[in-house]
């Protein structure tokens, strides 16, 4: 029995109250979406995705979330959280409510909410697909591998971080308003394959961020860098890419 | 890739280069402005006190061609800084296209206007 091996004191932190406060919407039902509370008992370093969990499992089924490896590589609990776009499973409860205070969690923004937190990842998707996210490398492969130089590995590590949760994307305003506007997210996936030294698909990259969707929408309001839950400094790598396009078109 | 179906799609995906060189004149005339506004700050406000900012002191200063020139550039890049930026949140936050092409219109007209006013009023003193 592992619990026999647990010490008694390792909750040496109380246990705190919160209130969690879930904007849940039935399409069968509801003609908008409503808030609802739940009362609940929980570590201050439990995730919000335990919590969530612990509501679906015990106090109210039909709850519906999208959450898969809860570790924070497979993005697929993105959702807002205390008004602030994160991942469930990486939100700590301490850093997002007091004890005794109010947990607010709504569904990302700007893509069409299907039930509670479940929103359509289709156009975000479709975004993700108009920027060819696959390596395009016609010349015959070397005995080896295809080699980078540890300069050249760096060029792309940031942007080969994302994960694809669309915390950036659902938290751009433009996107919000302009559903044609590729987002964050495509477009750091384009830098990813822009800036690799091995791909040879710049130029027809360069043109898609060139196109009325692409980097141009983007006004710098920097809500994608704060919501990235990887960290990656997305709007300097737009820029980035804004820069890439300038030099390929002088 | 897909090819366009309809003339939305088309003009979605054709590129002309205008975005791309709007943006860089948005960087350029911005890092001007910010000099040439405060030069402008400067002589009005801190090297006369405003009292001494009368008609005919105004119009003295202006007969000479380079403080017309000096004035113009303000005037025309102001214009266009703030047409293009507006044009940005129009275009970005006025969805529906008729209205957006009257958004546009009327804004245009209006800021054309004040140019023309503007320019008129600069070289006829």
């Amino acid at each position: 029995m592992a619990e026999q091996h647990i010490p008694k004191n390792t909750h040496t932190t109380p246990p705190m109250r919160v209130k969690v406060k879930i904007l849940r919407y039935n399409p069968e039902t509801d003609k908008k979406p409503h808030w609802e509370t739940y009362p609940v008992e929980a570590q201050p370093s439990d995730r919000v995705l335990d919590v969530l969990n612990y509501i679906k499992w015990y106090v109210e089924p039909s709850l519906t979330f999208r959450r898969s490896c809860g570790h924070g590589i497979c993005g697929s609990d993105a959702m807002m959280i205390a008004g602030r776009n994160r991942l469930a499973c990486k939100a700590l409860l301490r850093d997002v409510v007091k004890d005794g205070g109010t947990l607010t969690i709504e569904p990302i923004r700007g893509l069409k909410v299907e039930k509670d937190l479940l929103t359509d990842m289709e156009p975000f998707f479709d975004a993700y697909k108009a920027i060819m996210p696959y390596f395009i490398n016609e010349s015959p492969p070397p005995a080896g591998e295809r080699l980078q130089s540890p300069e050249q590995a760096e060029r792309m590590a940031h942007s080969s971080n994302c994960i694809l949760c669309a915390c950036c994307t659902t938290s751009c305003p433009i996107f919000w308003v302009n559903g044609s506007y590729l987002g964050p997210a495509a477009i750091v996936q384009a830098h990813r394959f822009i800036f690799d030294s091995r791909d040879e698909a710049t130029n027809q990259r360069l043109n898609i961020m060139n196109q009325n969707t692409g980097v141009w929408r983007c006004r710098t309001a920097y809500n994608c860098t704060e919501a990235c839950p990887r960290d990656i400094p997305i709007t300097t790598i737009i820029e980035e890419v804004k820069r890439a396009v300038m030099y390929q078109q002088s | 890739m897909i090819r366009a179906r309809t003339f939305t799609d088309a003009r979605a995906q054709a590129h002309s280069n205008a975005e791309l060189n709007w943006w860089i004149f948005m960087r350029i005339s911005g890092l001007i402005l910010v000099f040439l506004v405060l030069g402008h700050i400067y002589m009005t406000f801190i090297q006369v006190s405003e009292s001494d900012a009368t008609y005919t002191a105004v119009v003295a200063k202006l007969q000479n061609p380079a403080w017309k020139f000096y004035d113009w550039t303000i005037l025309a890049l102001t214009m266009l800084h703030g047409v293009n930026g507006a044009r940005y949140s129009i275009e970005d936050y006025v969805r529906s296209r008729p209205n957006r092409a009257w958004v546009k219109t009327i804004f245009y007209t209006i800021s054309a206007v004040i140019f023309t006013l503007g320019t008129v009023g600069l070289f006829s003193i």
